[in-house]
């Protein structure tokens, strides 16, 4: 098999490492609350502090979400959102900035009925770096997973708190990029952990990988985002950014503040996240 | 057939990675990964264990009233003049459907495992009622995802469930069906993955539920061949299911995919017709190959890979996918799946309980439907068996408001 993919997660996350600092890994999904409004969101991201974007792809039945990306998703199908727009959306992004890296995140059957061969070629052409298929466990690795690091796309995994020392082998297999520690049992956006609980995790998944490891679910604050930087090469943020755009809304549209209160909440986050280590 | 070769039997599958031909599989979040793992482990060594078989059988006899009767269906047979027509008569089991056959195979798979918190899906409530069932009869605490709509439209069962102890939670997402109570289901087992166990109701999901549902109900096929063969001394000429996910359906085909000559129908939710965008359930007349709630099968989604919501006048087949093994022996071409719309069910749920006195679940009419349709074009010598999966007491309401009738 071909090596594993090198991609602008690397090189982001090998800067940081020189400058001591942990990652602000920020989720947003894609055509929430429109597709204009996303773009512009997307676009502010990186001003504001996020150092990876991950983009969410909408699903009718996002299975592992809590009730606000549950919400974000029906947001952006209703405003018409499909996989075409989302790497459109990359590749407009991609013009303005060509080191941020991203990250599409999402379930499987979207992609699947899009193509699979058709699918890593066009993301790879679009500019993204990684994916995260919440649905696809490393037993599934032939549909996307090895097609994606064949075409220079790294597979990130989810680890978990199931994720005992006999199964981080077999999920860290065929992962690149980062590791995504999902910190509590649980779906999205509901509970989060406590900070030792986290550093002894990360200890555990660092002992397998000497991939980065990113911690999320449950940060809303940067003091949270700080907390769990002290421990972590980084942080997730998804369903509070979400919810700022929900809350920015008005009846149901995006109004003059939606990407500011995003884009305002990112800097907090990111503020968070560089004084976690000092 | 997209095969190019027929498999010497259609009954050894999945293979042990779940895979039936391309479908099935294990498509789950990484926190259910280790989980499914072991019950995988556990149903293997449960079903090689005779004690464990020992005792499903015992409860089965004891407590579901099994076997159940295959009745000769004289009045139907003379009304419709063709074909012998057989019930099978699994709405006269406890609870009132096949449902309480897998229910009592998967508790005590969650007693074998440790497990302390019963969680369920239903739509039609029938699982949810045997869910509750076994749950009150071994002393665990249950807790049922029903979409908000099929609370609406089954309350006699929600309020049996209720009296049996089961916390029954209405899903308001989506649509509020059988998807929807699906999705709810599956958050909450992430959610509590060490103390749970999923007692999923049909023979769809991660791999091995659907080789598991599929083995606690080939009783009813394996029952079936035995009574056929004593009535009339040779194996049927056709074999009719309703199928929703599909587990009653399995339940008695499996039996009999390997007797060629035994041709076997699978009946899907028309709806209200098969020309009737996004007005159907009919996941494999009506859908594509896709991926969701575990397994890949064929869906019901629009072009963007969506899950559409589907529709059916019954709560037990509106799911707009299919056990993966349906979607595999439609793809070998061993049982025709075909529509029956709304009307048709219910004009069938109608004609079965005037001249047999027995009301049929809706869900069951569609099969019932089907047999209406092919009976009267086959000889008096050819001989069907219909699976009466369950009985219609709770869909009187629904029957009634389409009527008129004010209850």
């Amino acid at each position: 098999m071909n090596s594993l993919p090198v991609t602008r997660i690397d090189a982001r996350l090998g800067k940081l490492r020189e400058e001591g600092r942990a990652a602000l890994v920020t989720f947003v999904t894609a055509g929430d609350p429109d597709p204009e409004t996303s773009l512009a969101i997307l676009k502010a991201l990186p001003g504001a502090g996020a150092d990876i974007i991950e983009f969410g792809m909408p699903f009718s039945d996002p299975m592992a979400e809590g009730p606000p990306i549950q919400a974000a998703d029906i947001r952006a199908l209703a405003a018409g959102q499909t996989l075409a727009k989302t790497l459109r959306q990359v590749r407009a992004f991609r013009e303005g900035d060509d080191e941020t890296p991203i990250v599409l995140m999402g379930y499987y059957n979207p992609i699947y009925a899009y193509g699979v061969d058709r699918f890593v070629r066009d993301t790879k052409a679009a500019g993204v770096d990684g994916l995260i298929v919440v649905d696809l466990p490393p037993e599934e690795d032939e549909e996307l997973c090895l097609p994606a690091i064949d075409a220079g796309i790294s597979f990130i995994r989810l680890a978990t708190p199931t994720s005992d020392d006999a199964r981080l082998p077999v999920l860290l297999r065929n992962s690149s990029g980062f590791v995504y520690y999902v910190s509590v049992l649980g779906v999205t956006g509901v509970k989060s952990a406590a900070a030792g609980d986290v550093a002894a995790a990360v200890a555990r998944i660092k002992a397998h990988t000497p991939l980065p490891v990113m911690v999320g679910f449950g940060v809303r604050t940067g003091e949270q985002a700080a907390a769990i930087a002290a421990h972590a090469d980084g942080v997730v943020v998804g369903s509070a950014l979400v919810n700022a755009v929900r809350d920015s809304l008005d009846g149901g549209k995006a109004t003059a503040g939606t990407v500011q209160a995003v884009a305002g909440l990112v800097a907090d986050l990111a503020a968070g996240v560089r004084r976690g280590r000092n | 057939m997209t095969d190019a070769q027929t498999p010497n039997s259609f009954r050894t599958g999945p293979d042990e990675r779940g895979h039936f031909g391309i479908f099935g599989g294990r498509y789950v979040a990484e926190t259910l990964m280790p989980l499914i793992l072991e019950l995988d482990r556990a149903y293997r060594e449960a079903k090689a264990d005779p004690a464990f078989q020992a005792e499903l059988q015992a409860l089965h006899a004891t407590y579901t009233g099994r076997p159940s009767p295959l009745y000769f269906a004289e009045r139907l047979t003379a009304h419709l003049g063709g074909a012998r027509i057989y019930l099978k008569r699994e709405e006269l089991n406890h609870t009132g459907s096949h449902k309480i056959n897998n229910c009592l195979g998967q508790i005590l798979l969650a007693r074998r495992m440790g497990k302390t918190r019963i969680i369920a899906e239903t739509g039609a409530g029938q699982h949810g009622v045997a869910s509750a069932t076994v749950c009150a009869r071994f002393g665990y605490p249950c807790e049922v995802y029903m979409g908000a709509t099929d609370v609406e439209r089954q309350k006699p069962n929600v309020f049996r469930m209720e009296l049996l102890g089961a916390k029954v939670h209405p899903v308001t997402a989506g649509n509020g069906t059988l998807k929807d109570a699906m999705n709810e289901a599956l958050r909450d087992w992430v959610t509590n993955v060490e103390s749970t166990y999923y007692m999923i109701g049909t023979a769809a999901g991660p791999h091995p539920y659907p080789a598991m549902v599929r083995d606690f109900q080939s009783v009813i096929g394996e029952e079936t061949r035995a009574q056929i063969l004593a009535a009339e001394g040779r194996l049927p000429d056709l074999v009719i299911a309703a199928v929703g996910g599909g587990s009653n359906a399995i339940g008695i085909f499996h039996s009999f995919l390997d007797d060629r000559d035994v041709r076997i129908v699978g009946v899907e939710a028309g709806g209200h017709g098969m020309d009737v965008h996004n007005g159907h359930a009919a996941s494999l007349n009506g859908g594509k190959p896709g991926v969701l709630h575990g397994n890949r099968t064929y869906l019901l989604q629009d072009e963007d890979g969506q899950i559409l919501e589907g529709h059916s006048i019954s709560a037990g087949l509106d799911y707009p996918g299919i056990g993966p093994e349906h979607s595999w022996l439609n793809d070998q071409g061993r049982v025709a799946y075909v529509p029956a719309t709304d009307r048709e069910a219910l004009d069938a749920f109608q004609m079965l309980t005037r001249v047999e006195g027995i009301i049929p679940a809706l869900e069951s009419a569609h099969a019932v439907a089907e047999a209406i349709k092919q009976a009267p074009k086959m000889g008096k010598d050819e001989i069907i068996v219909v699976n009466l999966s369950g009985r219609g007491d709770k869909d009187v309401f629904t029957v009634g408001k389409i009527l008129g009738v004010e209850l």
